[in-house]
């Protein structure tokens, strides 16, 4: 391929005055239509409701109003011991669900400065690498719903299946596992679970390649995406966007790489997908070849993994072996202090950002010295990226803002926690 | 065992850019940065509230801090007060069955002179050339009653978090051309995530409880 090429120019765009994330209509033409997109819709992924102005067809004007599944979480969080907020993590972006508790529990390790043993960091890669899959398949799926095929949707709802099977195998549970514990991770991988993981790491490269054929050189998907919500790269970045969509404007910034990246990435390297254009497009894209690394990744887990424990030994953080519970006093009493009271954590604040589906992810967390977080809040990518998306839609097509929103994938639970 | 073992503080905020913060003074004067706090290698400057958004301006053109990660408001009240705990104690703590605390401050200072603590999260993307992406915290302190300006014209980003922020902890922003609720309704009495706001005790929203 052509390194050579000439930087490319990209399309102006301004942040829209006077509020940076809604797009107000220029005139007062009373031909103008005011409709509510949303809040219960299909395209609109979730809750989330576009007070859209319309010329015609064409989008002059509109605002996101969210909060329809604002259900308290970090609120609650705040009335609960570390290890008992852990459930409640994954409910806030629930497509990428891993990446929740790996965040929250990588913060409360931060703040403790608790060591975590290699072998867990290597399975939080491989699951963080799965629930990434499952993200991306929904959003391929539900996006190509939106763009009017619903044969991908079945593709990878199968396929979103087979990722569920695996994290049932190891968790038990096929969503929101709590498998992710501070220091480290539940329980080891299961006997058999390395071949059934290939299989399904061949499996799944062989429907990528489908998904890809499937829409590659489809003309109607082509025009329906190409050129479509251009996205420069410094406007995205002065909209917070990070992730996939800043990627898809060809910003190779991924947190897995970044300085060299966070906990087993350090180890198994990550060279982020970027792609050129910025269009939407692009953003389908980079989700698909999103897809083929993080099966790539996740064979150099398994090719790799190290042996070991899976948790930490801090007896002060770390439940006690459940055998030892029957032989030692000791152990005893620390599980009843840790079940009860909880561990605590020194005062001060942290803030230890992963990359999720959507991009920069992490809790912002404010310890008192107790059992129980001051305050908690995410740096929710979800509520960033809907930012810019009244300045991509200005002057397109209802059709394409419909296009636009799916491929920005925003999941409205992120959104409003 | 040490090399069976990673390094726990996350690596994405790399080392803390002290540097900055001396550039920050001697550009804006002595006084722009209050207090430097360093913990678990996460940088933070306190600076005066009315100074914010001309330190954001400062670091974002003259030190490329080009992405705006979050604005987080905290409301301390209560803070330096007894730890949150199942057995918190009585005044003076519970020392003997006080398990994983054993040598840490139960009752922790107040962080900073005020009620509400303002922090915005800022990091480096595009700017950087050698591979060195750092992160930065700008704290402010505020009083109920009291705003911080805006930081919409420095980091358009900042709207819809410091919406949140009004929202949840009524700390307002002047200047910011749309402060409205963001989260709850838009009738919404009270600003939930504050800590004299009690969770549970709300009236159910239509019912004929109400």
């Amino acid at each position: 391929m052509a390194a050579t090429e000439a930087p490319r120019t990209w399309p102006k765009l301004d942040v829209l005055r006077p509020v940076p994330s809604e797009l107000h209509p220029a005139t007062d033409n009373p031909d103008l239509l005011e409709i509510n997109l949303g809040p219960n819709h299909p395209s609109t992924h979730g809750v989330l409701r576009l007070v859209t102005t319309l010329d015609g067809e064409i989008v002059v004007g509109l605002k996101c109003e969210i909060g329809y599944v604002h259900t308290g979480i970090e609120k609650n969080i705040e009335q609960k011991t570390y290890w008992k907020a852990i459930p409640y993590v994954p409910r806030m972006d629930y497509l990428s669900f891993f990446s929740g508790e790996t965040a929250f529990c990588m913060a409360v390790e931060k703040a403790l400065e608790l060591e975590v043993p290699r072998r867990a960091e290597w399975i939080r890669v491989l699951f963080q690498e799965l629930a990434r899959l499952h993200s991306h398949l929904i959003f391929l799926g539900t996006g190509s719903v939106d763009l009017g095929g619903i044969a991908l949707l079945f593709y990878c709802f199968r396929a979103r299946d087979e990722v569920l099977d695996l994290f049932e195998m190891v968790t038990g549970q096929r969503m929101h596992p709590r498998y992710c514990q501070v220091g480290g991770v539940a329980e080891d991988l299961p006997r058999g679970f390395e071949p059934k993981c290939r299989e399904f790491i061949a499996f799944m490269r062989d429907q990528v390649d489908q998904y890809d054929e499937l829409i590659a050189a489809n003309p109607i998907w082509l025009q329906r995406t190409k050129g479509i919500g251009v996205l420069p790269p410094d406007f995205a970045l002065q909209m917070g966007m990070t992730g996939p969509n800043l990627r898809a404007s060809g910003v190779p910034y991924d947190l897995r790489s970044a300085n060299g990246g966070y906990g087993a990435y350090r180890e198994i390297g990550y060279t982020p997908v970027t792609e050129p254009a910025g269009d939407t497009h692009a953003r389908f894209r980079v989700r698909i070849e999103e897809m083929r690394a993080s099966l790539d990744v996740i064979e150099k887990v398994l090719d790799g993994i190290p042996a070991g424990p899976v948790i930490a030994d801090d007896r002060k953080v770390v439940l006690p072996p459940r055998h030892e519970l029957h032989t030692s006093m000791e152990s005893l009493i620390h599980h009843f202090k840790l079940v009860t009271e909880g561990f605590t954590v020194p005062a001060g604040e942290v803030y230890a950002p992963i990359e999720s589906a959507r991009g920069e992810f992490g809790f912002h967390l404010v310890a008192d010295g107790g059992s129980k977080p001051w305050r908690v809040r995410l740096r929710s990518p979800s509520l960033v990226l809907l930012q810019s998306l009244a300045a991509l839609c200005q002057g397109v097509y209802l059709a394409d803002l419909i296009a636009i929103l799916a491929s920005i994938d925003p999941v409205l639970g992120d959104v409003d926690r | 065992m040490s090399d069976a073992l990673l390094q726990v503080n996350s690596p994405t905020w790399g080392a803390p850019d002290q540097a900055a913060a001396d550039r920050l003074e001697a550009a804006l004067g002595a006084g722009v940065v209050e207090r430097r706090v360093e913990h678990r290698g996460e940088l933070t400057l306190d600076v005066p509230v009315e100074r914010l958004p001309d330190v954001c301006r400062h670091l974002r053109d003259h030190e490329g801090y080009d992405l705006l990660s979050s604005v987080t408001g905290v409301d301390y009240l209560g803070y330096e007060g007894e730890v949150a705990g199942y057995w918190g104690g009585g005044a003076d703590g519970r020392d003997l069955n006080r398990s994983a605390s054993a040598g840490k401050r139960a009752v922790p200072e107040a962080p900073g002179p005020k009620r509400f603590g303002v922090s915005v999260a800022l990091a480096k993307v595009l700017t950087v050339t050698d591979g060195d992406h750092r992160r930065l915290r700008v704290r402010v302190w505020v009083d109920e009653g009291e705003a911080v300006p805006t930081l919409t014209g420095v980091y358009p980003s900042a709207d819809f978090h410091e919406r949140e922020a009004w929202d949840m902890l009524g700390i307002e922003f002047a200047g910011h051309p749309n402060l409205r609720r963001i989260l709850m309704p838009e009738d919404w009495g009270g600003h939930p995530q504050r800590k004299d706001y009690p969770l549970g005790g709300e009236p159910v929203q239509f019912s004929d409880e109400v």
